[in-house]
């Protein structure tokens, strides 16, 4: 039981992670983008309807489908979504000079209606008899396991067993955190979000690198809404099922401290905590209410305990949410 | 610097602030924005649904205010419902926003406002009596309110601790809160049926005309708050500038906790009506996420309790009429999320040309010949 319950908390974590280290290149360039919860969406959906079309194309037959093409469409289609909405904010924040918080704000309903509207209506509107949208075929395509990961035993079934969606995760997240430490441009990034007139007077282009980490980051983010729905929920689309996870994915950013690596730690955690009260058999159905709070709750003592301290290394990027216009120094 | 030194041109287009913007013009690029919206959205539902353009606004219209011109009233009493909580929501967080405090906790707020009033009409319904138990509930959620909203003020003010977060934080808090007093209350039917004890009056049949009645008095007591008071200048100043505040000796701590505990207690107002005034029940999706379209709302309305007023009515029946059209098509009617967030956007983005304007190079040449 113990292996199932740290396998399934692998799963629910990686949507958490992808969400998480997109927000965190996001806010390095100093967008605190609220609309991470839309993005992830509309990620989600754009996964879905590339995928969708593609069954269709093939007569929803599997043996049809191109494992290569059902993967790769359904995954470009959800970055073009999600990169599309991570352009709209920068557009919206950088060049039209709007508030950050309404425009993400604006952007996380825009998104979950989006998700929620084409989740709902695409079988009526491509006029397929399929009653409700079931991508088991792609799924299993994205669900596909190494071959000798069920003669491994409990070891196959915690490291080997996951998705390529989830492998991928975390290499991304190791890799935003040798970006963000080790290169020049990921220096020149949080040089954008620290301070971005000094960046500016160095001779940074602020406006090319927020767009640039906004944009990739929501892309990353999509990639969470994708592999819910494609590994999570078996290709099945249900309308906010995908629930709050974008509002956790910005908690775990905190919890995180900014730090790509450590959201692989946090988001196992977080992961592991929202599957808890199912494994802890004691407890009545009112706890398990409150116990879905713990993410939350851990996230806001993080929180606070790191204003306290006030450590360097530990805060925000410092120009986080505030705008910058060259002229208004 | 290993970049090139560039011959030094001028850019194609540039950008200056207006100061000459008449009050008329800015209005006027605001309502071309939202005609684009409106536009926009009678567009891409005739484009989804094969409906006629002209026709997506008739069902737009007739599905907010039902058959008004038969003097059947019903459908714009809900109307005048649903733009009262959301303005009340947006009435709740503007202080905050004006001063620069980003209080994205209304949804929270004014869940636990609500969850006070049920918790006093389950608890103490029809063991004391109904004259005594309304003041309790309204007092309770209130309270409730305030202090769910000034428990991220305490730590801004003390340890400068990022309110953004913090309030988003404190929303899910509320909502597992309440998942867990309806698990209690409704013993795993997951389902508080609605209770009348403690519930508000209604006044005639009319069972919406108290809440409208109090929030626009609410509205006026805002705007005057914010327009005339000392305390609504404080605001003005802090969000200005805290440095100027702390200059002219203003305790800018303060202020964040007043004014916080002023906008959670107004929130708390607004789950207080949802819940004694309307549902008589409460779940996690009483208020259904519109504290966060309060926001927008305040913003929108650039704090100006009657300004907001509009956008509030704006934005329900878009979001109503947009519901309707998708349901009349049997689509998914999240396509009223979509509408509201396409108007808001362009809402928001259009406040750039009210405040700056574009002008090309050649067209500056002219102005210095």
């Amino acid at each position: 039981m113990i292996v199932e319950f740290i396998s399934r908390a692998i799963l629910l974590s990686i949507p958490l992670l992808f969400g998480a280290v997109g927000e965190i290149l996001t806010e390095k360039s100093g967008h605190l983008n609220l609309g991470i919860p839309g993005i992830m969406y509309g990620g989600a959906i754009g996964g879905v309807i590339g995928a969708f079309l593609y069954e269709n194309a093939c007569g929803n037959v599997a043996e049809n489908m191109n494992p290569f093409l059902a993967i790769l469409i359904p995954l470009l289609s959800s970055m073009i979504f999600s990169m599309l909405m991570g352009l709209i904010y920068s557009f919206m924040t950088v060049t039209l000079r709007a508030n950050q918080n309404v425009t993400g704000l604006a952007l996380t309903t825009f998104g979950i209606g989006l998700g929620n509207f084409f989740g709902g209506s695409l079988t009526k509107l491509v006029q397929s008899d399929l009653p409700s949208i079931a991508l088991t075929k792609t799924s299993r395509f994205f669900k596909a396991e190494l071959p000798f990961a069920k003669d491994l035993g409990w070891f196959g079934e915690i490291f080997l067993s996951h998705d390529f969606l989830a492998y991928s995760a975390i290499l991304i997240a190791v890799l935003a955190s040798i970006f963000l430490t080790k290169t020049r441009v990921g220096l020149n990034l949080r040089a954008v979000g620290e301070n971005p007139a000094t960046a500016d007077a160095a001779g940074i282009n602020v406006t090319a690198y927020k767009y640039a980490g906004t944009i990739i980051g929501s892309a990353i983010a999509g990639l969470g809404g994708l592999q819910y729905v494609m590994a999570y929920a078996d290709g099945v689309w249900s309308n906010n099922a995908f629930g709050d996870r974008g509002w956790m994915a910005i908690a775990l950013v905190i919890f995180a401290l900014w730090k790509p690596s450590m959201a692989i730690l946090g988001s196992f955690l977080f992961g592991a905590l929202c599957n808890a009260n199912n494994y802890l058999k004691g407890l009545g159905t009112e706890t398990q209410e409150l116990f879905k709070m713990l993410p939350y709750i851990v996230t806001l003592i993080v929180l606070i305990i790191t204003s306290m301290r006030k450590k360097r290394e530990h805060q925000p990027p410092e120009s986080l949410g505030l705008p910058y216009f060259r002229e208004e120094r | 610097m290993s970049q090139k030194i560039k011959k030094h041109h001028e850019p194609l287009i540039h950008i200056v602030k207006r100061d000459d913007l008449l009050g008329w013009q800015a209005w006027g690029i605001r309502l071309a924005a939202i005609a684009v919206g409106v536009l926009l959205i009678g567009v891409i539902s005739s484009l989804l649904t094969g409906e006629n353009f002209f026709k997506v606004y008739d069902i737009m219209f007739s599905g907010v205010f039902g058959r008004i011109f038969e003097g059947k009233t019903s459908m714009l009493w809900k109307y005048l419902q649903d733009t009262a909580i959301l303005l009340c929501l947006g009435l709740a967080v503007a202080p905050a926003f004006k001063m620069k405090f980003w209080n994205c906790g209304a949804e929270g707020q004014a869940l636990v406002g609500g969850l006070a009033a049920m918790f006093c009409m389950i608890t103490f319904g029809g063991k004391i009596s109904e004259f005594l138990l309304v003041p309790i509930v309204i007092a309770a959620s209130i309270l409730a309110g305030a202090i769910w909203g000034v428990i991220p003020a305490i730590f801004k003010a003390k340890w400068n601790t990022n309110e953004t977060l913090f309030t988003l934080m404190m929303n899910y808090m509320a909502t597992q809160l309440i998942a867990y007093y309806v698990y209690i209350v409704g013993g795993g039917s997951n389902v508080i049926t609605p209770v009348s004890t403690g519930a508000l009056p209604v006044i005639g049949n009319l069972q919406y005309l108290l809440n409208v009645l109090i929030v626009a008095a609410l509205t006026v007591a805002m705007y005057v708050f914010l327009r005339y008071s000392k305390q609504g200048y404080e605001i003005a100043v802090v969000g200005e500038s805290q440095n100027t505040a702390r200059y002219i000796g203003i305790n800018v701590k303060k202020v964040f906790l007043r004014t916080m505990m002023l906008s959670g207690a107004v929130c708390g107002v607004a789950g207080m009506l949802l819940v004694a005034g309307t549902d008589h029940s409460i779940n996690t999706n009483t208020v259904g996420g519109q504290g966060f379209t309060a926001i927008m709302v305040a913003w929108l309305g650039k704090f100006n309790p009657f300004v907001m007023a509009l956008m509030s009515g704006l934005i329900i029946f878009l979001r109503t009429g947009a519901a309707k059209v998708a349901d009349s098509n049997f689509l998914n009617s999240s396509f009223a999320d979509i509408s509201v967030g396409i108007v808001i956007l362009l809402l928001v983005g259009c406040e750039f040309f009210v405040q700056y304007s574009v002008r090309l190079r050649r067209a500056k040449k002219e102005v210095e010949a």
